[in-house]
């Protein structure tokens, strides 16, 4: 293998804060393990492809969505290619949370914050919640019925915490502003971040097999 | 696709059929993604 | 080759490792959720009900539209008794010492009076003579003579009928109240109220507020929400329009509105904000949970997920 820390001209490691940064980094994430060809054996189960699949699924809502948002908020209800980029953003919008659900079911069940990935299933919920935001002020971002309804319906609970008075749910300028900008930054952003993290930890080993022959012993899930 | 869809009312809860069929997809894609064995494996679960 | 970084838990034993081409995998996913979305939105479309307008509610349902008014210029509206942030009317949700919504204010001000009929009435009455009249008279009145031909004329529109489009009541003493609601159901059937409640003076604008404040103070708009279970205590939350699949991911945030204390307390909305971030917090900190971070030990999923290392293990 490279060395990965190229040493200054006496053998000294860089003191700079870029040198060191970059030593850090490639101490904790080697290019093997942020891009590896090979995985462990136990990594053979159909429930690993719901993490990529709600990946998938994002890339086709921020693809459609970048599409509707450069046409402008009238086309979707006027033409037939906006209201079909619409029906590509609403069915994406649905995998994505199909899949996400599944996914967060599958690690769940893994206890998959074992080992120091503890942060891993923390940005996961924090990315599920922002989606839920992100997809009301989508439903807002319509300008049919169901945003009117959706409008009106949710401002209650929004005003019963003050939020209200400064997230007006009535004002579409500022739900679309928030739905196709501020929001979908926050989750790619967060999504990398979710995924550094895993290739940074590795893929969490299984739950401790217990030793043929004895008994059970409870043992924490580490 | 615009008419009300037909809802289960079942004691205090009241589903759409469309939502129902969601969920219940998800659980059978959660059961297959537990139960079928990857392309290749050569023992059976 | 063991994929681990410095700073993780103790390493275990060498693992053995297979192949696997992670950005093959990425464009695989990529391609598969792609034919799907192409043949559902081909198949299936996406929902698409057209907003309704003041317009199209002052022709649907006059008397429906004319009860508003008429309850929005008494003040007796859900809008005007709101409190934070339209109205200063009321205290709004709290818990116990907890006023969260007096406290943020009343950000976004609404004087049902003025803004939903006084002030429309009064750009409509250039070149209308008889309309300007009956308005003066009206902006004159004491209170009293206000609220008595008020109530008076919601209780005759309780039993009104309608007649090309206008709304008949029976005869009584309103003032000039009818004058003002006939001019007033004339501007929104023209399409014109729509507008100067959007607009409210300036050109552009993007804030919707006092239109939709208004249409929710009807039970057109509601009326409407119901036969599609859009509302509160029909699961709406999770629903949506025609046989699409709403938001299943809100059922447990709507689940609360449809049981008690929930489902009848004036603080509704706040107690089922506060239990959701709870259980949301709770959510985020399963790893640290004792009990809910083992549960998944307890539940022999894992052993379906992880088989093919457990039987290896066995036969060591």
């Amino acid at each position: 293998m490279r060395p990965t820390v190229i040493a200054g001209p006496t053998g000294e490691r860089s003191r700079s804060w870029t040198g060191r940064a970059r030593a850090g980094l490639a101490e904790k994430l080697p290019m093997e393990n942020l891009l590896p060809d090979r995985q462990p054996y136990y990594v053979g189960s159909w429930i690993y492809v719901f993490g990529v699949a709600t990946i998938a699924a994002l890339v086709l809502t921020v693809l459609s969505g970048v599409i509707l948002a450069i046409a402008g908020p009238e086309w979707w209800h006027i033409s037939v290619a906006g209201r079909f980029f619409n029906s590509l953003h609403f069915w994406s919008v649905q995998l994505f949370f199909v899949f996400m659900v599944l996914h967060l079911w599958g690690q769940y069940f893994m206890a998959s914050w074992r080992g120091g990935r503890a942060p891993t299933w923390m940005i996961g919920v924090v990315i599920f919640a922002i989606s839920i935001v992100a997809a009301f002020t989508g439903y807002l971002s319509q300008q049919n019925f169901a945003s009117q309804w959706i409008a009106v319906s949710a401002k209650d609970a929004l005003n019963a915490t003050g939020f209200g008075a400064f997230f007006n749910v009535l004002n579409f300028g500022q739900m679309y502003g928030v739905h196709v900008a501020l929001l979908p930054a926050a989750i790619i952003g967060l999504v990398a971040l979710h995924i550094v993290w895993v290739r940074l930890k590795g893929v969490v080993p299984p739950i401790d097999v217990m030793p043929a022959g004895t008994r059970p012993t409870p043992k924490k899930v580490r | 696709m615009d008419t009300p869809a037909a809802y289960l009312h079942w004691g205090f809860i009241l589903i759409s059929i469309p939502n129902l069929l969601l969920i219940g997809l998800m659980i059978v894609l959660f059961a297959l993604a537990l139960f079928i064995p990857l392309p290749g494996e050569k023992e059976k679960a | 080759m063991l994929q681990r970084g410095a700073t993780s838990a103790p390493t275990a034993p060498a693992i053995r490792t297979v192949p696997y081409d992670l950005l093959k995998e990425v464009a695989i996913a990529m391609v598969a959720c792609l034919v799907l979305v192409v043949v559902l939105a081909a198949v299936l479309s996406s929902p698409d009900v057209p907003s309704v307008t003041i317009q199209s509610w002052a022709q649907a349902d006059p008397v429906d539209f004319t009860t508003t008014a008429t309850n929005e210029l008494a003040g007796t509206t859900t809008t005007a008794g709101y409190g934070a942030p339209y109205t200063s009317a009321d205290a709004g949700q709290t818990l116990g010492p907890i006023a969260p919504s007096k406290w943020a204010g009343v950000r976004q001000p609404v004087d049902t009076a003025n803004d939903f009929v006084i002030n429309p009435l009064k750009h409509a009455s250039v070149g209308d003579a008889e309309l300007a009249t009956a308005l003066a008279g009206f902006v004159a009145a004491s209170d009293t003579q206000k609220t008595t031909w008020l109530t008076a004329y919601t209780k005759a529109l309780g039993e009104a009928t309608t007649a090309d489009g206008k709304v008949v009541v029976a005869g009584g003493d309103y003032g000039s109240v009818p004058v003002l609601m006939d001019r007033l159901l004339t501007v929104a059937r023209s399409g014109g109220l729509d507008g100067l409640l959007l607009s409210s003076g300036h050109f552009y604008q993007t804030d919707f507020t006092k239109p939709l404040l208004f249409m929710a103070d009807g039970t057109y708009l509601a009326g409407l929400a119901n036969q599609q279970h859009l509302t509160g205590n029909q699961w709406g939350m999770m629903n949506e329009t025609g046989l699409y699949p709403g938001q299943s991911w809100l059922w447990l945030y709507t689940v609360w509105y449809q049981i008690p204390p929930f489902n009848t307390a004036p603080n509704g909305d706040l107690l089922v904000v506060i239990l959701m971030g709870a259980l949301t917090l709770g959510l985020l900190l399963v790893p640290f949970i004792p009990g809910l971070r083992d549960i998944p030990r307890l539940v022999p999923i894992y052993r379906l997920v992880w088989r093919r290392y457990y039987r290896e293990e066995a036969r060591r």
